[in-house]
C-alpha cells in the first residue's frame, strides 16, 4: 500500500490550530467591539461625544443615579456632589465629583465606569468626563471633576432610571506622570 | 430541630430516616415569596412535567422492548434501519415543545429584568467574606456577617437552627415597594442570592449589576452567596428582613441615628486615650471577628496563603508600626489583605493593632490610639 | 510491512513478548519508545484508569467531609482544592485519555488502517500526559497548596487572589491542550488519509464519525483554553489586565472566552459516548443502528450548536435580556438533536433480538440516565428558572449524571465490549454484573438525591452546610463511597481479564459487525498491512 503524504493535511490542521490560539486572544478586541455594540457589560464609550443632538425630549424625564467609591485599597476620598438629577433626553448636563488625596504623596488614579442597566450605557453620551483620562492629584490636593454628559432621546422607553457607577482604581505605579515624584505606594 | 448528636449516629440510624427530620427540607424548589418567584417556580414545574411526560414515552417504549424483544423469547430479529417519515416526526414535536415551553420563558424573563420604578434601592457590595449593605435614599450602611460561632462550626458546640444562614445584621426591606439591588464587589466574584424571591446575580468587580424584588409578607428570608469566591465561601449567608413600610420607616430612622452618634462619637474618641487592657480586649474581640479567619486565632497564619502575624516583621519591629497601620488601613494590593478603613472604627483598628502587636509573645509594648489611625488616614506617615 | 503477527499475549506480558516482524525492545523501553497505536491505546487507558481513581479518591475526601454538617475533616482551603483538582483530573485525566486511548485502539482497525497516522506524535501526545498530571498533583504539595479556584479558574479569583501554584496549574493545562491537540490531529489525519479502500466517509462506524468530529471540537477550542489560561498567567504575574477591571479589563470577559472553550468541552466529552453506545446497542439488539444517517448529522449540528450556547453558563452574570434570550433559544435547540439520538437507539432496540451481556446493560443505562442528564439540561436552559438552579447541587446533579452515567459508563460500556478483542479473553460475566448493578445502584444514591438538595437551596462548592441538608448530603456520601468501592470490582475484572480466561472468538459477539471484528483477538501488532475489502 502506498503511504499517503499527512504533510498538507497536517499543515492545514496545525494552521487551525494557531488561528484559534490566536482568536482566544482575538475575542478580547472583539468583546470590546461587541460591548460597545451592543451594552453587554454596561460600559460606556471611552470617547467623548458630540452634542449633535440639539432636540430635547421634554415630555420624558430620566433619573440618573450617582455612585461613586474609591477601590477599598485606595485611600482617596471620591464621591459625587449630588446622588441623583432627573434630566430630559437631549438635555445637556454637568455634575461634578470631588476627589481627595489625603495622602502625602502624589497619587494617579483612574476612575472606570459601569452604567445599569448595561444597555442604557449606549444612550448615555458623555462630552466630558474626568474617566477619559488618569487624575494625578498631589498630596493633600483636593479636586472637583466635571461631568458633562447627555442621554440620547433614542433611548427606549423601558429605561426609566440609569445608575452611573465609578469605582476609582490606585495606577500611581503604573504611570509615567508619577516616576521619579514621591509617589505613595498602597501597601507595601 | 436537629440535634447534631443525631448526625454524629451510625450509619444505620441514618439509613432509618427520622421522618420529622426528614420533612425539614423541602424536596423541590421554594415557591419563594415573591410573583416572581412563585412565576419561576410555575415554570420550573411546566418543565418538569413536561420533561417527566417526555421520559414515560421513551423509556416505556425502551423497557417495553427489553421486556417483549428479548433474543431469549426467541425472537427474530427485524432489520428496518430508517424511516425519514419517523426521523422527521421526532425532529418536529420536539421543536413544537421547545417553542411552547419558550413562551412563558420569555415572559417571565423579561419581568424579572424590568428594574424599573422602584421605591427604595439597595446598593449590595460582595468581599470576602461579607456582604455591604448601603441604602441610597437613607444614610444608612453597614456590614452583615456570618453570625455562627466558630465553635459550632468545628463541632464544639451544639449547631443552632440556622447554622450558618444567620448574620449579625441583616438587610432589612419593607414589604409591599419594589425594592432594587445593585450588586458590585471590592475583590472576586460573588453572588447575591435569595431562593425565596428568585434573586441570584453576580456581584462583579468594577461592574455594576441589577435586580429586584418586591415581598408581600413581613419575614426572615435567607439565602448564602453562589459563586465560588475563595477560602469562606461557604461563610457567607445573606439574610433579608421584611418589615412592614411603618416598622422599616422607624427602623431606618433609628438606624441612622445610631449611625450618626457612633461616628460623632468616634471624633470624641480622637482625644481619649485607651488603656492597654482595653485595647487588647476590644483588639482581640475585632481580631478574632475579622482577620482570624485568614490569620488564623493564633496569629500563624496559613503557610503560603496567609502570611503569619507572630513573629514577623511589619507587627513587631518598632520601624514598621506605620506599614501595619497603613496596610490594615487599606490592604495590600495583589494580595487577599482587605482595607479595613471603612469597615472598623478608628478605635477598633487602633484596638486591633494594639492586639496583633501584643499577643502571641509579639510583646512590642506598643498602644495604638485612635488619633494615631486617624493621622495615617490623613497620610501623615511616621 | 507484510506477515500479520498471531501474538496472543502482548499485554499481559511485555517481556516474553513476540510481535513477529516488529520486535519492540522490552520492558520500559519498549512502552517508553512506542509508536504503535495498540500500546499507546493501553498507555492511555491505563492511564485514565489511574486518574480516574485518583480524581475519585478526591471526590472520596469530599463526600467525607460533607457526610455530616460542621468541618471536621479539612480545611475550607484545602477542601477547594479537592473540588477543583477532582474536576481538573476528571475532566483532562480521566475521561478525555480515556476516550483518546479508545480513539488509538479502535480507530485504525475500525477503517482498516494499519495504525494511526502519525505514530511518533503519537508516542508524544502521550507521553506528555503523566508529567501534566505529575506536575498538577505536585501543586498540591506546595506551601498554600493546590488550585482551590474550581475547575473553571474564573478570575480575578485565579489571577489576583490566587497562590502561586496558578503557575505550575497554567503549565500543566498546557501541556494537557498541546497532549489533546496532538492526539485530535492524529485522530483526523488517520481518519482522512488511511481508511481502506471503500471506506466511504457515510460507511464509517459511528465511533468513528463522532471521533472525527470531536477532534475538530479540539483542534478548535483547546487552543482557546491555552490563551484563556495564558491571559491568566501575564495577569497575574505579567502586569496585563484583561480580566481586570481597574486595568480597563473586564472579569466577566474570562467567562465568555473560558465558556467558548468550556460548552464545545462538554460536547468532547460526550461525542465519543454517543459513538461507543451506536457500535454496542445494534450488536446486542441483532439489528443495524436505526437512523445512521440522521445520527451522523444530529452530531454534527449538536457540534455546531455547541460554539453558540456558551453564554448558558453566566445567565446570572448580568446580561441584556437579548442575550439571555438568545443563549436560552439555542441550548434549548440543543435538545433537539440530542432527542434524536435517543430516539433513535431506542427504535434500534425495538423489535430486536435483544441480550443483556455487561457492556449492553452500561449502554441501556446510558440511555437512560444520560437522557436524564438531558432533561436537567434542558430545565437548566431555561433562564428564569436557573436562576434558581444555577450554582447549586441541582447542577452538580446535571453534570455527574452527563459525564458520570453519561461518559464514564460509555468508557465502562466500551471496556467491557472490546476487552476479548483486545486481551483475547472473555472478561468474567458474573463479575462484571456485578461490576454494573452496584456502579448503577450506588451512582443513583450518590447523585440523585443532589436534584433535591440542590432545588432546597445548597450551593455548591461549600464544604459545610445548613442542618436542613444534612441527612441528604449523608445519604449522597454513603452512595459515593459505595460508588467509590463499586470501582474496585471493575479493576479485579481488567486484571482478571488481562490475566486469562475463555478464548474469545474473532467476533466476540454475536451480532457484533464492523473491520476490528474480522482481525484475530488479540489483532495482530498491526492492524491491516494489506488493506481490507469494505463491503
Amino acid at each position: 500500500m502506498q503511504a499517503p503524504d499527512h504533510l498538507p493535511l497536517l499543515r492545514k490542521l496545525l494552521i487551525i490550530t494557531v488561528l484559534m490560539f490566536g482568536f482566544g486572544f482575538a475575542l478580547v478586541p472583539l468583546y470590546d467591539v461587541f460591548c460597545d455594540l451592543t451594552g453587554l457589560n454596561g460600559k460606556t464609550s471611552t470617547m467623548a461625544a458630540t452634542a449633535d443632538r440639539a432636540v430635547t425630549d421634554q415630555q420624558r424625564t430620566i433619573t440618573i443615579e450617582f455612585l461613586a467609591k474609591p477601590d477599598p485599597k485606595m485611600p482617596w476620598r471620591f464621591e459625587p456632589e449630588v446622588r441623583q438629577i432627573q434630566v430630559h433626553p437631549g438635555e445637556i448636563k454637568v455634575v461634578h465629583y470631588a476627589a481627595e488625596n489625603p495622602t502625602s504623596a502624589l497619587m494617579v488614579a483612574q476612575a472606570v465606569p459601569s452604567v445599569s442597566p448595561g444597555q442604557a450605557a449606549l444612550y448615555f453620551n458623555k462630552m466630558e468626563c474626568f474617566c477619559f483620562q488618569r487624575q494625578t492629584l498631589k498630596a493633600g490636593e483636593k479636586l472637583m471633576m466635571p461631568l458633562q454628559f447627555y442621554v440620547d432621546p433614542a433611548l427606549p422607553a423601558q429605561f426609566s432610571t440609569i445608575t452611573l457607577s465609578y469605582t476609582m482604581y490606585d495606577v500611581t505605579q503604573h504611570s509615567p506622570a508619577a516616576t521619579g515624584a514621591a509617589v505613595y505606594q498602597t501597601g507595601k | 430541630m436537629a440535634n447534631t448528636m443525631y448526625h454524629r449516629c451510625s450509619l444505620l440510624a441514618l439509613l432509618c430516616v427520622d421522618s420529622a427530620i426528614a420533612a425539614e427540607m423541602p424536596l423541590n424548589m421554594t415557591r419563594g415569596v415573591t410573583e416572581i418567584s412563585q412565576k419561576v417556580y410555575d415554570l420550573h414545574m411546566t418543565i418538569f412535567y413536561i420533561c417527566c411526560a417526555i421520559g414515560l414515552v421513551v423509556f416505556g417504549a425502551m423497557f417495553w422492548s427489553i421486556l417483549h424483544h428479548r433474543k431469549a423469547k426467541g425472537v427474530q430479529p427485524a432489520q428496518f434501519h430508517e424511516s425519514t417519515k419517523v426521523e422527521l416526526l421526532w425532529t418536529a414535536i420536539p421543536v413544537v415543545i421547545l417553542i411552547l415551553m419558550a413562551i412563558p420563558a420569555t415572559r417571565t424573563l423579561i419581568a424579572m429584568e424590568d428594574t424599573s420604578k422602584s421605591e427604595v434601592t439597595v446598593l449590595i457590595t460582595g468581599s470576602q467574606w461579607k456582604w455591604h449593605y448601603k441604602y441610597l435614599e437613607y444614610p444608612v450602611e453597614y456590614y452583615s456577617l456570618l453570625a455562627t460561632p466558630a465553635k459550632q462550626i468545628q463541632n464544639k458546640l451544639r449547631k443552632n437552627e440556622n447554622y450558618l444562614l444567620e448574620v449579625d445584621r441583616p438587610l432589612v426591606i419593607p414589604t409591599g415597594k419594589k425594592v432594587r439591588f445593585l450588586m458590585t464587589s471590592d475583590d472576586v466574584i460573588h453572588s447575591w442570592w435569595v431562593p425565596a424571591f428568585a434573586v441570584k446575580k453576580d456581584a462583579n468587580p468594577g461592574f455594576i449589576n441589577e435586580a429586584w424584588t418586591q415581598v408581600e409578607q413581613p419575614g426572615t428570608y435567607r439565602g448564602q452567596c453562589a459563586e465560588l469566591c475563595g477560602k469562606d465561601h461557604g461563610f457567607m449567608p445573606i439574610v433579608v428582613v421584611a418589615k412592614t413600610p411603618e416598622d422599616f420607616n422607624s427602623w431606618i430612622q433609628a438606624e441612622g441615628e445610631r449611625l450618626a452618634k457612633l461616628k460623632a462619637a468616634e471624633q470624641e474618641l480622637l482625644s481619649m486615650q485607651m488603656t492597654m487592657p482595653d485595647a487588647m480586649a476590644l483588639g482581640e474581640k475585632v481580631y478574632q471577628g475579622y482577620c482570624a479567619a485568614c490569620h488564623q486565632p493564633t496569629g500563624t497564619g496559613l503557610p503560603g496563603v496567609f502570611p503569619a502575624l507572630k513573629g514577623s516583621k511589619i507587627a513587631t519591629e518598632a520601624a514598621q508600626k506605620g506599614t501595619h497601620i497603613d496596610i490594615v488601613l487599606h490592604g495590600k494590593t495583589g494580595t487577599a489583605m482587605q482595607a479595613f478603613a471603612k469597615q472598623l472604627s478608628l478605635q477598633e483598628i487602633a484596638a486591633v493593632i494594639t492586639y496583633e502587636r501584643n499577643a502571641w509573645d509579639n510583646n512590642t509594648g506598643d498602644l495604638v490610639q485612635a488619633a494615631d489611625i486617624q493621622a495615617a488616614k490623613n497620610g501623615q506617615k511616621e | 510491512m507484510s506477515t500479520i503477527s498471531t501474538d496472543t499475549d502482548q499485554h499481559a506480558d511485555p517481556h516474553t513478548a513476540d510481535h513477529g516482524h516488529h520486535h519492540p525492545p522490552a520492558g520500559f523501553k519498549r512502552w517508553f519508545y512506542t509508536t504503535n497505536h495498540k500500546d499507546i491505546g493501553t498507555l492511555y487507558l491505563l492511564f485514565a484508569l489511574t486518574m480516574f481513581f485518583i480524581g475519585g479518591l478526591m471526590a472520596m475526601v469530599i463526600r467525607a467531609e460533607l457526610f455530616q454538617p460542621g468541618l471536621q475533616l479539612v480545611e475550607p482551603a484545602f477542601f477547594n482544592q479537592m473540588t477543583t483538582v477532582h474536576g481538573l483530573i476528571m475532566v483532562f485525566g480521566a475521561v478525555m485519555p480515556a476516550f483518546t486511548g479508545l480513539a488509538n485502539w479502535l480507530i485504525p482497525m475500525m477503517i482498516g488502517a494499519p495504525d494511526m497516522a502519525l505514530p511518533r506524535m503519537n508516542n508524544w501526545s502521550f507521553w506528555i500526559l503523566p508529567f501534566a498530571f505529575a506536575i498538577l498533583l505536585m501543586s498540591l504539595f506546595m506551601e498554600g497548596g493546590g488550585p482551590g479556584f474550581g475547575w473553571t479558574f474564573y478570575a480575578p479569583l485565579s489571577t489576583k487572589y490566587s497562590g502561586d501554584s496558578t503557575a505550575l496549574f497554567v503549565f500543566s493545562v498546557h501541556i494537557m491542550g498541546i497532549s489533546s491537540i496532538m492526539g485530535a490531529i492524529n485522530v483526523i489525519v488517520t481518519i482522512f488519509n488511511l481508511r481502506a479502500p471503500g471506506m466511504t466517509w457515510m460507511k464509517m462506524p459511528l465511533f468513528v464519525w463522532t471521533w472525527l468530529i470531536t477532534a475538530f471540537l479540539l483542534i478548535a477550542v483547546m487552543p482557546v483554553l491555552a490563551g484563556t489560561v495564558t491571559m491568566v498567567l501575564t495577569d497575574k504575574y505579567f502586569g496585563t489586565s484583561f480580566f481586570d477591571a481597574a486595568g480597563g479589563g473586564d472579569p466577566v470577559l474570562f467567562q465568555h472566552i473560558f465558556w467558548f472553550f468550556g460548552h464545545p468541552e462538554v460536547y468532547i466529552m460526550i461525542l465519543p459516548a454517543f459513538g461507543i453506545v451506536s457500535s454496542i446497542v445494534p450488536t446486542f439488539s441483532r439489528k443495524p443502528l436505526f437512523g445512521y444517517a440522521s445520527m451522523v448529522y444530529a452530531t454534527s449540528s449538536i457540534a455546531l450548536l455547541s460554539f453558540l450556547v456558551w453564554a448558558h453558563h453566566m445567565f446570572t452574570t448580568g446580561m441584556p435580556v437579548f442575550a439571555e434570550l438568545f443563549f436560552m433559544y439555542c441550548t434549548m435547540l440543543i435538545a433537539v438533536p440530542t432527542g434524536v439520538k435517543v430516539f433513535n437507539w431506542v427504535a434500534t432496540m425495538w423489535r430486536g433480538a435483544l441480550t443483556f451481556e455487561v457492556p449492553m446493560m452500561f449502554a441501556i443505562a446510558f440511555i437512560v440516565l444520560f437522557t436524564i442528564g438531558g432533561f436537567s439540561g434542558l430545565m437548566l436552559a431555561i433562564t428564569p428558572a436557573d436562576f434558581q438552579y444555577h450554582d447549586t447541587y441541582f447542577v452538580v446533579a446535571h453534570f455527574h449524571y452527563v459525564l458520570v452515567t453519561g461518559a464514564i459508563f460509555s468508557i465502562i460500556a466500551a471496556a467491557y465490549y472490546w476487552l476479548p478483542k483486545w486481551t483475547g479473553h472473555m472478561y468474567d460475566e458474573t463479575l462484571g454484573q456485578w461490576h454494573f448493578w452496584c456502579s448503577l445502584i450506588s451512582v443513583n444514591l450518590l447523585f440523585f438525591p443532589m436534584h433535591f438538595v440542590g432545588l432546597a437551596g445548597m450551593p455548591r462548592r461549600i464544604p459545610d452546610y445548613a442542618l436542613q441538608f444534612a441527612d441528604f448530603n449523608a445519604l449522597i456520601s454513603i452512595g459515593g463511597f459505595a460508588f467509590g468501592l463499586s470501582q474496585l470490582l471493575f479493576l479485579w475484572v481488567i486484571v482478571k481479564c488481562i490475566n486469562g480466561g475463555k478464548p474469545a472468538t474473532n467476533q466476540v459477539w454475536e451480532g457484533a459487525e464492523g473491520l476490528e471484528w474480522q482481525l484475530t483477538s488479540p489483532p495482530p501488532y498491526h492492524s491491516f498491512t494489506t488493506p481490507p475489502d469494505v463491503k
